[in-house]
């Protein structure tokens, strides 16, 4: 049922106001402090009036942390992890969905149990791997004593190393796996009618056929939604990259803004580092605010 | 074109079997209609002649080529689904042309192929919709060309009319008959609804609990059916049936309040027997007639052109369909008078019929 006396809409809208009014107000105090100078910056209560300097500490801020190719690293994890969970949890949720086979179940539920292991949980072993991707491989091989036969045959000891530290692929690779796409894929995939299969098998299309030509322009709502969110999440993550990116060639442009942070000792310079947040902050909004049509369709409704 | 073998075809889930080896022949260029209430595993069979349910046991051969291992676009079947199954992103020229695409026809041949089917379909102005802006009867004509397209061997239709409106599904049913004729593709359709099995079929398979009751023209079906299913299912209203047991003299009828005077025609004394008459082989008579059942009316529906007199036959239920301009009122009492020729007998154990009472049989001497 829809209520529509006046009262109500004015204490709706009073609500909604209040939770906008809510929301925005830290991003106006960012913009404003963004704005100020060092003296101003550091007045007690701020003043809530803008300053002049918006266009200067901005300058300063990109050249101070060097953001502009910290953007740019930022930008290719995103959209790596982004890209990277969008195929991959289309794939493990049509395996899921539409195959038949031992220990399916199986894979699920483990699918299942890693939603509660967020990434921080297993940095290290994830640390390790990376270090050394061959690791895991070198340690069976030590177990069964396959490397002491190669070593007792051929006089080669063996020591398998690829290390992954400093590059892009180390920082997108261990963030793509996904539980939660391969749900969301998976509760899409469930409600696309069996007769559709059926049709798609009677017109002569096998399972890849299917799965490219109408499974995944049907779930491109999904894609977007999912796609869009994990941008964020990447864009966002801080301990991973801060991890793992020793060298400054590889550091991303949420790491780097502690650079801009004053230090003990340093000038109070938040103007600056709040400048810097602005710049980081942009384009996800961008992103969303591109997708934003697709994302709401792919979370809520399913097309019909 | 291509004639259709089924040998005991077997279809179980886990441990529940629902098709209980069915032997069917299907001709090359007839049309088959499965006709059968829901759940008797009609379209089970349906399904795994077009090869998307897997064969429990027995085969299926196509043209002689047994396909019961063959993948569905091996079999050359097409279908055409009860929800259409169309292809919500694609067009409908493409969806008419996706089997086409998938087999690598070039796209000039597609394209012509696909305008050749929309114009006996005459869909040709709404080749570039989505199914999503189609209507009813349009997405069902669309469901057909893709099934056309690809000039199968055989048609499959799994119950492809029950979503539509009551008079868009009769304008179909000619369609697919006119289309039929013209295609001349062996076909078989799958249906709950009696009067679109009539209508369609050149033979009618009437099934029921997994197992086939009866195969025949409907003309046969109707009139001489083989089951006390398949008389009830066939024909609306259905069959009158009363049970009743074989006497020297004849029959008596609900448990001996009503005498039958016919020829006994070799049944042993004493059996028990259903004996079936359609409504619409009853005539009303004056209540008191010789040879003339004597009832109560209970309820009269106007159809128009005739009306439905279901009369109390001493607690037992019975209809007549009459068309003559007599309108009976309820509580008033008739004669329901009926000639031996139209009465079906059925055996009170397993249902089959019995047809020792056919006026062509000589009595035996006693």
């Amino acid at each position: 049922m829809v209520e529509r006396t006046p009262i109500l809409n004015f204490f709706t809208h009073l609500i909604l106001f209040a939770g906008f009014v809510f929301c925005v107000a830290p991003f106006v105090i960012v913009a404003i402090a963004a704005s100020h100078n060092l003296k101003d910056v550091n007045d007690v209560p701020m003043s809530l009036l803008p300053g002049s300097d918006f266009w200067v500490n901005i300058k300063t801020a990109w050249t101070t942390a060097g953001l502009g190719p910290k953007l740019f690293n930022s930008f290719i994890m995103a959209a790596g992890v982004a890209a990277g969970k969008v195929i991959i949890s289309a794939l493990t949720a049509f395996s899921i969905v539409y195959f038949r086979y031992p220990g399916r179940t199986l894979i699920f539920w483990l699918i299942f149990v890693t939603l509660m292991l967020p990434l921080e949980v297993r940095i290290v072993p994830t640390y390790a791997v990376v270090a050394n991707v061959l690791s895991p491989y070198q340690a069976i091989m030590d177990v069964t004593g396959l490397s002491w036969l190669i070593e007792k045959v051929s006089g080669v000891q063996v020591s398998l190393s690829l290390g992954l530290l400093n590059s892009y692929t180390g920082l997108i690779m261990p963030l793509i796996a996904t539980a939660t796409g391969t749900f969301l894929y998976r509760q899409f995939f469930l409600t696309v009618p069996d007769e559709l299969t059926e049709a798609a098998r009677m017109d002569g299309a096998g399972a890849l056929r299917f799965f490219i030509d109408i499974l995944l322009p049907l779930s491109r709502n999904n894609m977007a939604a999912l796609g869009t969110i994990m941008f964020l999440w990447a864009w966002n993550q801080y301990l991973w990259p801060l991890l793992i990116t020793t060298d400054q060639s590889h550091a991303t442009a949420v790491t780097e803004l502690k650079q801009l942070i004053p230090n003990v000792g340093g000038a109070p310079e938040w103007h600056i580092a709040m400048a810097g947040t602005l710049i980081v902050m942009l384009p996800p909004l961008i992103v969303v605010v591109l997708m934003q049509r697709w994302f709401v369709r792919g979370l809520i409704a399913t097309e019909k | 074109m291509a004639s259709i073998t089924i040998r005991d075809v077997r279809k179980s889930y886990a441990r529940m079997q629902v098709v209980h080896g069915v032997d069917l022949d299907i001709k090359s260029g007839e049309f088959v209609v499965i006709l059968g209430p829901s759940g008797c595993g009609k379209s089970t069979l349906l399904r795994m002649i077009a090869g998307i349910e897997e064969i429990s046991d027995g085969t299926i051969a196509i043209d002689g080529t047994v396909v019961n291992k063959l993948e569905p676009r091996e079999r050359g079947c097409a279908m055409v689904f009860q929800n259409y199954a169309l292809y919500p992103h694609m067009s409908v020229a493409q969806n008419i042309g996706y089997s086409l695409k998938v087999a690598g026809v070039p796209a000039a041949e597609r394209t012509q192929r696909i305008q050749a089917v929309a114009r006996i379909l005459e869909l040709e102005h709404l080749l570039d919709r989505k199914p999503m802006a189609l209507s009813g009867g349009q997405r069902q004509r669309v469901a057909m060309g893709r099934a056309m397209i690809r000039e199968p061997k055989v048609f499959l239709f799994d119950e492809p009319l029950s979503n539509l409106d009551a008079k868009l599904r009769v304008q179909m049913r000619s369609e697919i008959r006119k289309l039929h004729r013209r295609l001349s593709a062996t076909s078989v359709f799958v249906t709950h609804d009696q009067v679109e099995a009539m209508t369609l079929a050149d033979r009618l398979v009437v099934m029921n609990g997994g197992r086939v009751e009866q195969v025949g023209t409907p003309a046969q079906v109707y009139s001489r059916p083989a089951s006390r299913f398949v008389a009830t299912f066939v024909g609306a209203p259905a069959m009158n049936m009363l049970e009743g047991t074989v006497t020297l003299d004849g029959l008596s009828l609900l448990g001996g309040s009503r005498k039958l005077n016919v020829s006994r025609a070799g049944l042993p004394v004493g059996s028990k027997v259903a004996v079936g008459i359609r409504p619409e082989a009853v005539r009303m008579v004056a209540p008191g007639t010789p040879g003339a059942l004597d009832a109560t009316v209970d309820l009269v529906e106007e159809l128009g052109a005739g009306r439905v007199v279901y009369v109390d036959l001493d607690g037992a239920p019975f209809s007549v369909v009459t068309s003559e301009t007599v309108h009976p009122e309820p509580g008033s009492a008739i004669g329901l008078q009926f000639a031996e020729s139209d009465l079906h007998f059925f055996s009170s154990e397993n249902g089959s019929r019995l047809d020792v009472f056919k006026a062509s049989v000589p009595e035996p001497a006693l």
